[in-house]
């Protein structure tokens, strides 16, 4: 595998086979010295467009505890401020000698875009509206560490759609392991068209919340009030928000996730977001290790 | 002057019908038409033997770019690109910097287009800096030649305001055109709503975007009796609306892009840039209905939307790149090669047509006779050759064909008598 752009370019071997991995460098970072030296030598840069903070961490956490050398490229830092074009600041940064360039950008597509203009392999790491395939993963290793399997298996993923890179990477990733994935949300926060994609939809978040094995609630913005896309987000909590009440609708085993950041109170209540059943911080430590994962099987062929 | 041409061995095509026959142009005009005539003293003879000779490809749409964004394009290198194409005359958009607006600027360009490789028409602007709130001044720029205005880029939003330029245009004997989007309901879009942008995360136009401003323009046309034409239709129900227009019998034109038949929005998969162009590529069902319309006359006119960006611009994101692609050099392949039409029908579509739109005709697009201006293109249908974006006459490189194999190209162009193009080679 050169690079990781999508979920689709994985199937199910190939996800299968980042979880496997998973399982090994979760057991290094739990090690006193959480390090190995499996990238010695392999240098990778985050070129982050847009502001993350867990993402373009747990990149770096990844690559460090590999033993790869890290650079650091951020909008407020760079040379884009002065109207360096895109591919510029790529081929720059390529020329200063990079194994894998890291992308969050804000546009859709910008990971194709750079892995056609350089030789160094590319990690998805957002891109617009798009995808975020590493985020999908470790979703896919949360479940399997909670739930077993993913197989036969029913996520309902709530709330603004539309505009989630996550729901579509984890559409993908979950139908890829043999779930099925029912949408939630107000149909203005759903995209225009459903056409090829295997979910079902509702808008009866009682209903869903009662036949579930998990729940991933998306984060909401307040942008879509702006918008018009909602009302408010009061009326928002109120028709798709996993209220204490609802959290109650679940089965007894369901699971509760969030990639992050949330916003207590509206998609999610403040004390949901606490329950045992929650697996949103498991998410952020999981991420780690499937960064690990991730970084290894595109740059650790021949040198492990 | 220039001397005297003979265009030997071809087969000519017009409006008329097709005959085995020479052309022979002397002093600007076509002397003569007829087989097997004799060559004047010191003429230079061009094989036209295999080929179409044709009434030379107007276009109604080209964006030459010139004044303000020449480092894009300018009215030498467009016409030029016109001229490779089999084109002897262009209308030039008026989307300029400053944007032509005035009867400045209309001569300007009319000046820079003096000693182009073709002529260069420009259409002026409706509303002032075309800005959508004010009248340009039509009449002044009417009296210079002009017959077409649109803001194209953008539609004229207001109703009111498209109705009074409607009214006022209709005693001057031009024509509106209109660049069909409802600005509110198309705000934020990049590209084809629907099964791709919402795969792709990309946000979409909708074709009612277009639609609306569609219907809107033909209830204009029929409250004020003046005729209206509708540029880059793109959407089956675009189509659908102009072919209902027409059998209603109002004044109403429409005219396609090149791209609008050939490629669908599945290309923005790519995430490349130069796939992104306003209206944005739509659906097969799209294509099928432009298609359609072309091959029953609903559609008068293929015309390029030759929008030339450099490099750089198409090397943004593709939210942040602008729209526009090139076209004024692959539009008779495409059209020789994807309609499935006959070539007197095709070149019905790409010169008399659109020559009578732009006021143009008869002295291009007119039949092939003694006496009318030698405007004229020898089209080789079985050249076939490949897209090298390096290789075109454009300033910019961002054709959407790069690597296509084509098949059909004008070989010979001429213009007001003279050889502007012998063998797919300019001659200035």
């Amino acid at each position: 595998m050169k690079h990781l752009l999508s979920v689709a370019d994985l199937g199910r071997d190939g996800i299968e086979e980042v979880l496997d991995l998973t399982d090994s460098f979760v057991e290094v970072s739990a090690r006193a010295i959480p390090k190995v030296p499996a990238l010695r030598g392999r240098t990778v840069v985050s070129l982050f467009y847009e502001d993350s903070t867990r993402t373009r961490l747990s990149f770096e956490a990844a690559a460090k505890r590999l033993s790869a050398d890290t650079m650091n490229f951020s909008v407020g830092t760079s040379a884009v401020g002065k109207g360096e074009s895109l591919r510029d600041t790529v081929l720059t940064i390529e020329a200063m000698g990079v194994d894998a360039i890291v992308v969050r950008h804000g546009s859709s597509g910008v990971p194709w875009q750079v892995a056609r203009w350089v030789d160094a392999s590319v990690v998805n790491a957002g891109d617009g509206w798009h995808e975020h395939p590493t985020q999908a993963l470790l979703d896919c290793y949360t479940l399997r560490e909670r739930l077993g399997t993913l197989d036969q298996r029913h996520i309902a993923i709530v709330g603004d759609v539309k505009h989630s890179r996550v729901a579509r990477s984890d559409v993908l990733a979950y139908t890829a392991l043999g779930a099925s994935v029912t949408l939630v949300a107000p149909p203005t926060l759903l995209p225009p068209s459903l056409e090829g994609w295997p979910v079902e939809v509702s808008h009866d978040l009682d209903g869903v919340l009662r036949k579930v094995d998990a729940v991933e609630l998306l984060r909401m913005q307040s942008e879509r009030q702006t918008e018009a896309l909602v009302p408010s987000l009061r009326e928002y909590t109120a028709t798709y928000g996993l209220t204490r009440e609802r959290a109650r609708l679940l089965p007894d085993e369901a699971v509760i996730m969030h990639p992050g950041p949330m916003n207590r109170g509206v998609e999610i209540a403040a004390d949901v977001a606490d329950l045992p059943r929650s697996v949103v911080t498991r998410q952020v430590a999981n991420g780690v290790a499937v960064r690990m994962a991730v970084l290894f099987l595109l740059l650790g062929a021949g040198t492990a | 002057m220039s001397g005297a041409v003979v265009l030997r061995g071809g087969t000519v095509v017009d409006e008329t019908g097709s005959r085995r026959a020479d052309v022979v142009v002397a002093d600007g005009v076509v002397a003569a038409v007829g087989e097997g005539l004799e060559a004047p003293r010191g003429a230079t003879v061009l094989d036209a033997g295999g080929c179409v000779v044709a009434p030379g490809l107007v276009d109604l749409h080209a964006h030459l770019r010139e004044p303000g964004n020449e480092e894009a394009e300018t009215i030498e290198t467009g016409a030029r690109a016109a001229a490779l194409g089999g084109y002897t005359a262009v209308v030039a958009m008026p989307n300029t910097d400053p944007p032509i607006d005035s009867a400045g600027v209309v001569r300007e360009v009319l000046e820079l287009g003096a000693g182009a490789c073709c002529e260069v028409r420009p259409a002026g602007a409706i509303t002032r800096g075309r800005a959508g709130a004010t009248l340009a001044p039509l009449a002044e720029m009417a009296a210079l030649g002009v017959r077409l205005f649109t803001d194209d880029g953008a539609g004229v939003q207001d109703s009111r305001l498209m109705r009074r330029a409607l009214e006022y245009a209709s005693s001057l004997g031009v024509t509106l055109a209109q660049h069909c989007e409802d600005a509110g309901l198309a705000a934020g879009g990049h590209m084809h709503e629907g099964e791709w942008s919402s795969r792709l995360g990309v946000p979409g136009v909708p074709s009612e975007a277009e639609e609306l401003m569609v219907a809107r323009d033909i209830s204009l046309s029929r409250l004020t009796g003046a005729p209206v034409h509708f540029l880059h239709l793109s959407t089956a129900g675009s189509v659908a609306l102009v072919r209902a227009a027409k059998a209603e019998g109002l004044r109403v034109s429409a005219e396609a892009a090149p791209h609008h038949f050939c490629l669908t929005a599945a290309a923005v998969a790519s995430y490349d840039p130069v796939f992104k162009v306003n209206p944005p590529l739509r659906s097969d069902a799209d294509v099928a209905a432009v298609r359609s319309g072309l091959a029953d006359g609903t559609i008068d006119a293929i015309a390029t939307d030759h929008a030339p960006h450099p490099p750089e611009a198409k090397e943004a994101p593709f939210d942040q790149a602008p729209p526009g692609m090139l076209g004024l050099e692959t539009a008779l392949p495409l059209a020789l090669g994807e309609l499935g039409l006959p070539v007197g029908q095709v070149l019905a579509l790409l010169s008399w047509r659109p020559a009578r739109i732009a006021g143009l005709a008869p002295g291009h697009g007119g039949p092939v006779r003694a006496g009318v201006p030698a405007n004229l293109c020898v089209i080789d249908p079985g050249d076939t050759w490949v897209v090298d974006p390096d290789r075109l006459a454009s300033r910019s490189r961002n054709t959407p064909y790069a690597g296509r194999t084509l098949t059909g190209r004008a070989r010979h162009t001429v213009l007001r008598g003279e050889p502007v193009v012998i063998d797919a080679e300019a001659q200035r």
